[in-house]
């Protein structure tokens, strides 16, 4: 519908994005999934859903729902891709600059995209620390 | 295959409207205001253009302008009504569902101290012209409303609003942008009571770069950009005479075979919007029948998000438009959606698709076979469930 653009280029995805929104590898469910965690995001109204399998503090599988444009499908498949294989700690350091740089950029307009499939990150990822303090609380000492 | 159902943003250019325009480029180019016989050869093609255009909407050739677009069309009428009224009064009435070049022109003039009320409309995009009664005050001195919602096709009662801005003891000014309904919906500046129509090319098979303004004679207009004026006082510089006769052949293929190309539309429209309603969760926005558009079918699929239908379409080979949040550089969604009362997550997933009269029912086949396959596609990995929206 009419939209209005107020710099050229502003909404051009590159190739590398496209493949990625085409076909993602990482989205779906995981059955009995290690932790789950969704967030919302309020610019554009988008939700972002993320399932971690994480076995002896490693993440063994990543997938994931968007309810979002395509550059957020790319960014999350992308987020997925690179915490994949990586320990709690790892991923933990994971920057969105690397989630944009993995797609050979991000149009500035559609930063906030990475920012949500991040942020979905960071809260499974403290959800999971809860989780295993919590655990280790539980268990009877000595 | 392919199907450019996009037409609310552009059409392609008809072969005979490129053929009727290139002399102009190179060897009918003169400049129409000199008086050598290349200049009047210019100058006859702007009359000739101007009658065409004023037949189509029951005018006299001498009230059509030609500008740039109809979004400059629509600031001229707009800021240049006022101006040249303000002494008269500072209030001006629209609709919340006006396209961005009318809302962005209003804002502005808020900004120089001018009231604007913005109508709301109801669930279907119209209009209730007894709300607009009840804002006419003394003040109010010009009432612009579009006949056609570029969006979701509503066609807006303007023959009423006419008729109500008529009855008034002092005159109040009234422009419709036409620039969705031209050439989709009959208009009689007459019989509508219009005093400002605007028009644009590029919507009917006409070139890009050229609308044209309806200016009711004895209106008050001020100019509202300067410098040097070769036809019209009201838009500045040497007229693009290729343009304009593109546009006034375009407007006349687009009339010769009116009630063919509406008909033939409207066929379209009525078969795309039974095969979305066939979709699960899925809504049509704005009306039905014969107060919608020929060219429009706006549908909301719930769960899933435009802006990647829209890729997932375009794959296909189909291009179309999307009410989206994630779509616009402001992030919100399409304010007609909103106005309507269309929720955000539902608005999340509307799709336009707009028809021309060169679109076949092939393409729509072919469109009604790919649209539930990437809805389903989509709404599988969706967090959001469509029955819940
Ligand atoms: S998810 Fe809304 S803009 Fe990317």
């Amino acid at each position: 519908m009419p939209v209005e653009y107020t710099e050229r280029g502003m909404l051009k995805y590159t190739k590398k994005l496209i493949e990625r929104f085409k076909n993602p590898k990482n989205v779906g469910e995981i059955e009995n999934p290690t932790v789950v965690a969704t967030e919302g995001d309020p610019t554009c109204g988008d939700m972002f859903k993320m399932f971690l399998k994480i076995e002896n503090g490693r993440i063994e599988d990543v997938k994931f729902l968007s309810f979002g444009c395509a550059a957020n499908i790319a960014t999350g498949d992308m987020t997925a891709d690179l915490i994949k294989g990586k320990t709690v700690e790892e991923a933990g350091k994971l920057q969105i600059k690397e989630i944009a740089d993995g797609l050979g950029g991000l149009p500035a307009i559609k930063m906030h995209c990475a920012t949500l499939a991040y942020r979905t990150l960071k809260k499974a990822l403290t959800k999971y620390k809860q989780k295993q303090a919590g655990g280790a609380q539980a268990r009877p000492k000595g | 295959m392919r199907a450019y159902l996009d037409n609310g943003a552009t059409t392609p250019v008809a072969k005979e409207v490129v053929e009727t325009m290139l002399p102009y480029f190179t060897e009918r180019f003169g400049h129409p205001t000199f008086l050598y016989s290349l200049g009047q050869e210019a100058a006859d093609a702007v009359d000739q253009s101007q009658k065409t255009i004023a037949r189509t909407i029951n005018a006299k050739s001498g009230e059509i302008l030609f500008t740039s677009s109809a979004t400059e069309a629509n600031d001229i009428a707009l800021r240049g009504v006022v101006y040249a009224n303000r002494k008269r009064g500072n209030h001006i009435i629209t609709t919340k569902i006006e396209n961005p070049s009318i809302l962005r022109t209003c804002e502005r003039l808020e900004g120089e101290g001018f009231k604007i009320d913005y109508l709301p409309v109801d669930g279907e995009g119209f209009v209730d012209v007894s709300k607009l009664k009840e804002k006419l005050n003394d003040k109010t001195i010009l009432v612009s409303v579009a006949n056609v919602n570029d969006e979701i096709g509503t066609i807006e009662p303007v023959e009423e609003i006419g008729k109500l801005l008529r009855d008034q003891k002092e005159k109040i000014y009234f422009h419709v942008n036409a620039a969705a309904g031209y050439a989709r919906v009959p208009f009689d500046v007459e019989q509508i009571g219009a005093d400002l129509v605007s028009l644009s090319a590029h919507k009917i098979h006409g070139p890009k770069g050229v609308g044209a303004l309806y200016i009711r004679e004895g209106t008050p207009v001020e100019p509202v950009s300067y410098g040097y004026i070769s036809l019209f006082k009201l838009k500045p510089g040497t007229e693009n005479i290729p343009g304009i006769v593109g546009l006034a052949k375009a407007a006349e293929l687009a009339f010769d075979g009116f009630e063919r190309h509406t008909n033939h539309m409207k066929k379209l429209r009525d078969k795309l919007i039974s095969g979305f309603e066939r979709v699960p969760y899925s809504v049509i926005n704005g009306p039905r029948g014969d107060k919608r558009s020929p060219a429009n079918a706006s549908c909301s699929f719930k769960g899933l998000e435009g802006e990647s239908m829209l890729m997932h379409l375009d794959l296909n080979g189909i291009s179309v438009a999307t009410g989206s949040a994630c779509s616009t550089t402001k992030l919100e969604p399409s304010h007609v959606l909103t106005a309507i009362g269309v929720k955000p997550e539902v608005a999340h997933g509307t799709i336009r698709f707009t028809l021309s009269r060169y679109n076949t029912e092939e393409e729509i086949d072919y469109t009604l076979e790919v649209v539930p396959r990437v809805v389903e596609q989509l709404r599988k990995i969706s967090p959001v469930k469509p029955e819940e929206l």
